[in-house]
């Protein structure tokens, strides 16, 4: 058990506990601001695993961008300040697949890699991932750059209601 | 550094994501387990490339990053179907969304 270790357990701890308030809190807005916690708990276990670039890129792109992008919606919804009593379906199906798949990965993973110890890794700091990126990966960038247009154009075209979608009754 | 730690994570991570989609009725609620989902693979991916250094190294790393890419995109539209839903039936819940040839009331 090293200093690592440690660290793992405990921000993975701090991740799905949050991560589990995220699926059970009545509040929308709690829910979404326990999803920063997790999502932040997750970038600090990237560090701890040796990826620095994308440690920092989660911290930018999810806690930065996506956590903000889904609270405006709870805003632009309308969504009640206090606690909803509406949100959910009946549990058990739910509990049924998520904890049957949540186990028995956990199970295969754990039974696949028992209590093997690794070397901590080389930090991946943007010099060796941009080499990786623009030497062996190149062409899935491209065609990510691609994908991310065409989704800004689609964003754009669904959220304007003149050329966008309209009602079946009037178009 | 035990990997199994991380991957065990990575596993409850992802059946707490399942779980999300599957219990929650907001849509909004919905994209975010979607997000604890994708989270748990990215953590996957990124353990993997710490415990298989192959010919091609940080290759996981890689993926974690066009993931998270196309997770962005993915919100985008996402948020743009809801609200745009919204705008027109005044809800935000999946039970409620009327299929093709069910009478529309408005």
């Amino acid at each position: 058990m090293t200093v690592a270790d440690a660290l793992l357990i405990a921000l993975g701890a701090v991740a799905v506990g949050s991560g589990a308030l995220v699926v059970l809190s009545s509040h929308l807005v709690r829910a979404g601001l326990y999803l920063v916690v997790s999502l932040a708990a997750i970038a600090a276990l990237y560090l701890v695993l040796g990826a620095e670039l994308v440690a920092w890129v989660q911290v930018l792109v999810y806690v930065g961008a996506v956590v903000v992008l889904l609270l405006f919606a709870v805003m632009l919804t309308r969504a009640p300040i206090g606690a909803s009593a509406d949100l959910d379906r009946p549990a058990w199906p739910a509990v049924l697949v998520g904890g049957g798949v949540g186990l028995g990965l956990a199970v295969l993973l754990a039974g696949a890699f028992r209590w093997t110890l690794y070397p901590l890794p080389v930090n991946g700091d943007a010099d060796r991932m941009g080499e990786q990126i623009f030497g062996n990966w190149v062409l899935p960038f491209e065609v990510i750059s691609i994908l991310l247009l065409a989704a800004l154009v689609g964003a754009i075209i669904l959220s304007r209601p003149d050329i966008g979608a309209t009602d079946r009754e009037e178009g | 550094m035990h990997a199994v730690i991380p991957y065990v994570t990575a596993a409850c991570l992802f059946g707490l994501g399942v779980y999300g989609v599957l219990r929650r009725r907001n849509a909004i609620l919905v994209l975010m387990s979607v997000e604890l989902m994708l989270n748990a693979v990215n953590l996957i991916l990124i353990t993997a490339d710490v415990t298989t250094r192959g010919r091609t190294p940080y290759s996981g790393a890689v993926f974690a990053l066009f993931v998270i890419v196309l997770a962005a995109a993915e919100v985008g539209v996402g948020l743009a179907v809801i609200l745009q839903f919204y705008r027109m039936r005044r809800a935000v819940v999946l039970d409620e969304v009327h299929l093709e040839n069910e009478p529309v009331n408005r």
